[in-house]
């Protein structure tokens, strides 16, 4: 058994695919019409055959509760790696990308917290050991 | 307004009181997350139900923006401290700061 996939829930399908791939920089792998929405989902360009990010519809109408009680206390649910947060923060804040919490060195990892404008907020993470020295 | 002095009676709010001195604007997560970084392992909703004692007593500012929530450090009900009880301006009793 492998993990292959993981879904963020998003109001709008096509704002999340613009968020996701101009902005956070993911390409997208797959698209399928599914009558009023689609499957959709985009990859990292670091890892074309890795874990794929489904942009699932929030239409369950337990969803967008859920998701507005964990934005409301800054909570992220989905984390994302990245070589150097300082520098993907400061990369995204360029393109107007809102941040909740700015970069926070907590022991081994430093971690930043951004709003991807679809009702969710996202954690960039960098492990220190992976970070390129300097 | 709340009581000061009972507000700073606590010591997971006196962290919570260091965190946001040290930034302002931080979101219920990001305290937490300091807090446990610190060794303070408070569940969600006792650091929630802190915060909302010190905001109680003025000392923290909580800001609405769109779907979010920061919290900010306020001293100044700290003053009525030193009204009271006035610090000398100069040298403490051994003479040094």
């Amino acid at each position: 058994m492998r993990i292959t996939l993981t879904s963020v829930l998003v109001d709008d399908q096509d704002k999340a695919l613009r968020f996701y791939t101009d902005v956070l920089g993911f390409v997208k792998k797959t698209e399928v019409p599914l009558g009023e929405h689609r499957w959709l989902t985009v990859v990292s360009p670091e890892a074309p055959d890795g874990v794929e990010l489904v942009l699932e519809p929030d239409e369950h109408p337990a969803a967008r509760p859920f998701k507005a009680a964990l934005v409301a206390d800054g909570i992220p649910y989905t984390a994302f790696s990245v070589a150097d947060v300082h520098a993907e923060t400061e990369r995204l804040k360029a393109l107007g990308v809102r941040f909740t919490q700015e970069p926070l060195a907590m022991g081994p990892v430093t971690t930043a917290v951004l709003d991807d404008t679809c009702g969710n907020l996202i954690q960039i993470v960098t492990v220190q050991d992976d970070a390129p020295a300097g | 307004m709340g009581d000061v002095f009972k507000a700073l009676a606590d010591p997971t709010r006196r962290a919570l009181l260091d965190e946001l001195q040290e930034r302002d604007d931080q979101t219920l997560f990001e305290l937490c997350t300091r807090l446990l970084s610190r060794g303070v392992g408070s569940s969600r909703q006792a650091v929630s139900q802190h915060l909302d004692v010190l905001e109680q007593a003025g000392l923290v500012r909580r800001r609405r923006e769109g779907r979010h929530t920061f919290h900010s450090l306020d001293t100044s009900p700290l003053r009525a401290i030193t009204r009271r009880w006035r610090i000398d301006p100069e040298e403490g009793p051994c003479g040094s700061p």
